[in-house]
């Protein structure tokens, strides 16, 4: 917050503090797209992680919630076996409403894979159940064991088997992401350290002669910050718009609503991305300051 | 006040100056010359604490300045204006601003130095040269520049080396006119010079004493000059 305040009073306060040092046209240029690309690449990395966060987060609780039972059986037990499965899930702790689903329903499930016009009601398809937690501990594995004395042809299906694996594969895909944002962050901060310091020593003289009028170090420092900082700014600001631009762009597909065509922000959201370019003017601000700093104590 | 004592400065081999002592009073008008090579330049030096002695102490305003750090040092310029032997300047700032380059590094750049620093461009005759860039100006035109610049934040102290170095018999009666009405201000002033004809002039004006450094000491100069 300190660090804001500080970077304002510069930006808004003496706009003569960076005169003292020679205008430098392509060392600004560099800085100026490299901020720009850290900027582009960071928006992505935080639609990522956002994205995958937002992911997880729905595979979770939806997923969680619910189980299938699925009854495999002879045509002339099917109605029986699931009588006796919907006994023992009634009865069951941990369990909020057990249904089995209509022939409609089933239907419905499956004409994606048969189409709708073929007559499923004369096909062996297991009866499924749709079982939805009330979000205290089920005990599954002893589900298993009861129903598998009471209806033999009842298998459960509680989504672990594929959910873990995607909420894991979620979760580290948004910690990489994270990673991604503290690399790039790194390399901005290097990457200003190293302008910096060239631009310090090629402005030798133009320090010496300062020292000589009477300015202190933390004035002549302050130069070159100011300098820093306003190219760190609005190269990611470009940098950020951009990225922001093509997220916005990729085309959208919710009606499959598949992971790529998620990747984004949503309404408040897009906050994030725009603060980007605040981030790489305090990462410039604080990096030149201490390379300034230092570089100032050996010119003695 | 500056006071030496008893140092002694050496860049590395021998001593090249040693036991010097001295009180800069204020107000006082100061005269050093000496031989090529005899140490001048470092004397002056040690004086604004651009150099720091390798014996004894060099005192301003009662601090040592071995003690001092860079951003003490830095302050204290603001009260010594200097004119160095060898001027530098930013060539990319226009000469009114090099000039004024004192008061904007120290935070005094308000509306009242603007007369000032025209007043200060027609003493050293530099009016039609201050939209020009250091770079274009000639040896002589530097030198006045510098010295408008050591005298812009109105320092207490104005140590001058070879200020009419470059400058012909007109122009440095006119910059040793400026540096006699500052010390009547009350201003020490301590110009290191060889142009013993300029040193014979201020003496009409202005009561200064001559030092001389020979064999690594400092002397005061006899009456022949
Ligand atoms: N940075 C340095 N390193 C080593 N020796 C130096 C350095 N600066 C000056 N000297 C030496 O110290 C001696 C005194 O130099 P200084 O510049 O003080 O002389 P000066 O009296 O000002 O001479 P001049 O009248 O020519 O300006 C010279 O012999 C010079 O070679
Ligand atoms: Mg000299």
């Amino acid at each position: 917050m300190k660090a804001l305040r500080d970077i304002l009073a510069f930006l808004v306060g003496d706009p003569q503090a960076d005169r003292v040092v020679p205008p430098t046209g392509f060392t600004a240029q560099l800085t100026l797209f490299s901020a720009a690309a850290m900027a582009f690449l960071a928006s992505f990395a935080l639609a990522l992680s956002t994205s995958t966060g937002r992911l997880a987060d729905r595979w979770s609780s939806e997923l969680a919630q619910s189980l299938t039972v699925r009854i495999s059986a002879p045509e002339d037990q099917l109605a029986i076996q699931t009588q006796a499965a919907m006994g023992v899930l009634q009865t069951t702790p941990g369990i909020q409403s057990a249904r089995a689903l209509s022939i409609e329903e089933q239907a419905a499930l499956l004409a994606p894979w048969f189409g709708s016009s073929v007559p499923i009601e004369n096909l062996p398809i297991p009866q499924l159940i749709d079982v939805i937690e009330d979000g205290s501990a089920l005990n599954v594995a002893s589900l298993r064991l009861r129903l598998q004395a009471e209806a033999p042809g009842a298998i459960v299906d509680d989504h672990a088997r594929w959910r873990q694996p995607l909420i894991r594969a979620a979760g580290r895909l948004r910690g990489l992401s994270w990673l991604s944002l503290l690399l790039i962050t790194g390399t901005m901060a290097a990457m200003i350290t190293l302008a910096a310091n060239a631009a310090l020593s090629a402005n030798r003289q133009v320090i010496e002669v300062l020292r000589q009028v009477g300015a202190v170090d933390s004035y002549i420092a302050q130069a070159f910050v100011r300098r820093f900082t306003l190219r760190a700014l609005s190269g990611a600001a470009i940098g950020a718009i951009c990225g922001m631009i093509a997220i916005a762009l990729l085309p959208s597909t919710n009606a499959v609503g598949g992971f790529l065509t998620d990747l984004g922000f949503r309404g408040a959201g897009w906050l994030v991305p725009a603060s980007i370019p605040f981030l790489a003017a305090v990462v410039a601000f604080v990096a030149t300051r201490l390379a300034a700093l230092r570089t100032l104590r050996t010119m003695a | 006040m500056i006071e030496l004592d008893k140092i002694a400065y050496s860049y590395g081999g021998g001593e090249l100056l040693s036991d010097i002592s001295l009180t800069l009073q204020p107000g006082s008008f100061h005269f050093l010359t000496g031989p090529s090579g005899a140490g001048k330049t470092t004397f002056l030096k040690l004086i604004y604490g651009e150099l720091l002695a390798t014996a004894g102490q060099v005192r301003i305003s009662g601090m040592d300045t071995r003690a001092m750090t860079r951003d003490q040092i830095a302050r204290v310029r603001r009260h010594i204006g200097v004119v160095p032997q060898q001027t530098q300047f930013l060539d990319h700032l226009r000469v009114a601003d090099n000039i004024a380059l004192p008061l904007m590094v120290s935070g005094r750049d308000g509306g009242g130095a603007q007369t000032d620093l025209d007043q200060l461009l027609g003493w050293v005759g530099l009016t039609s040269q201050k939209e020009q860039f250091p770079p274009q100006l000639s040896g002589g035109e530097r030198q006045r520049a510098a010295l408008a610049r050591a005298v812009i934040m109105s320092p207490d102290v104005i140590l001058a080396d070879e200020p009419t170095g470059n400058i012909d018999w007109e122009m440095s009666q006119r910059i040793l006119k400026l540096l006699v009405e500052l010390n009547k201000m009350g201003k020490t002033v301590m110009i290191a010079t060889h142009d013993l004809a300029l040193i014979r002039a201020a003496k009409s004006q202005v009561q200064a004493r001559v030092l001389r450094i020979t064999g690594r000491r400092l002397q005061l100069a006899g009456a022949d000059l």
